[in-house]
């Protein structure tokens, strides 16, 4: 086969109420409601989630790796932006 | 145990063990994919169908056992009989063919099996309603999956539109007997225990000819109507199934794990 004619979509399961859908995987399927079939069948076998979203994976913008150092590397110099400059009071308890 | 006192014991045990042969023999039809499938997706899809009909196929089996009374475990009715004593209808035991055969083949049980675990979910036996109760979601999620993937095969291209209707074609015959009645039937759907699989047709036609008129395909009118397997007459397909599903158990007598 020269070009794939199924496409693929990036799946995201929350794993309790109250939490974010969080990236778990990919699946090729023909349209969006056999991708939520086959999210099902492939990433919740084992009570993994009670919701699953599917995204076709050519709606994504990805950032370029190329920039990476343009991106990620002026934070890395900040260390106050963390904050762990601060004394949290034990009364405060776990954050 | 009240729906014991309605039917004799025999009538009982024979109505579980078809129930339960149907889904193992299925299920192990359907296992032969593992491995086998089109798409990764799928081949995760089918053996989870197949998981499914086996967790149901086990409960039967354990129910069986414990209402015949002669100490029988669920491996033993399950690989132990001979292929006369097993009384699956004998749609399940056919070959899985293509992969439109082998979906349209599940959609159809699945269609058939729905209606009836809903029905079965008010019966009179208490053990059988609670089986019920777990078996009508998973098989709502059957029709679903099968369904969606009979629409596109319809009406998807030429070659998947013409395999599926070459299935249909030769699945037919074998959908009678999934809604054949006898004394046995007659007894346990008169004591409230399940439904008379008669009743359950246009059930099953609702569900299937809202999938059929978006795949574009017509039910098809069987030539002659096959049966046999409610009373042990099997196909020659089930010799070789029952060789390959016993291997284990016959060579390594007791094994377990």
């Amino acid at each position: 086969m020269t070009r794939n004619q199924i496409p693929l979509w990036e799946v995201f399961i929350r794993p309790r109420n109250g939490l974010a859908h969080k990236h778990c995987g990919s699946v090729h399927a023909a349209d969006e409601v056999m991708a939520l079939q086959a999210a099902r069948d492939v990433y919740t076998r084992r009570g993994e989630g009670v919701s699953i979203w599917v995204v076709p994976s050519a709606a994504i913008v990805a950032s370029d790796p190329e920039h990476k150092d343009e991106n990620f590397e002026p934070a890395l110099s900040k260390v106050y932006r963390h904050p762990t400059f601060y004394d949290i009071p034990d009364d405060v308890g776990h954050m | 145990m009240d729906a014991a006192l309605a039917v004799d014991r025999q009538t009982q045990v024979a109505f579980l063990l078809r129930l339960a042969d149907d889904h193992l023999i299925l299920g192990h039809r359907l296992s032969e994919w593992c491995g086998h499938a089109p798409m990764l997706e799928e081949d995760l899809a089918m053996p989870n169908i197949a998981l499914d009909l086996i967790g149901q196929a086990r409960a039967l089996y354990h129910y069986a056992g414990e209402v015949e009374g002669r100490g029988r475990s669920e491996d033993d009715l399950a690989f132990l009989r001979q292929e006369r004593e097993y009384l699956n209808c004998l749609m399940v035991e056919r070959p899985n063919g293509d992969f439109a055969h082998t979906m349209l083949r599940q959609f159809w049980f699945a269609a058939f099996m729905h209606a009836f675990w809903e029905s079965a979910s008010t019966s009179t036996d208490e053990t059988l309603a609670g089986i019920a109760a777990k078996a009508v979601k998973e098989t709502a999620y059957h029709i679903r999956h099968c369904g969606e993937w009979v629409i596109r095969l319809g009406d998807g291209t030429e070659e998947s539109a013409r395999r599926l209707k070459a299935a249909a074609q030769v699945l037919s015959p074998y959908l009678d007997e999934l809604f054949d009645g006898d004394e046995v039937t007659a007894a346990i759907s008169a004591a409230g225990i399940a439904p008379d699989p008669a009743a359950l047709r246009p059930a099953f036609e609702r569900t299937v000819s809202r999938v059929f008129s978006e795949a574009f395909l017509d039910m098809p009118v069987p030539a002659w109507p096959q049966i046999g397997g409610r009373s042990g007459r099997h196909t020659e397909a089930m010799g070789f199934l029952l060789t390959e599903l016993q291997y284990m158990q016959r060579t390594y007598p007791g094994a377990v794990w």
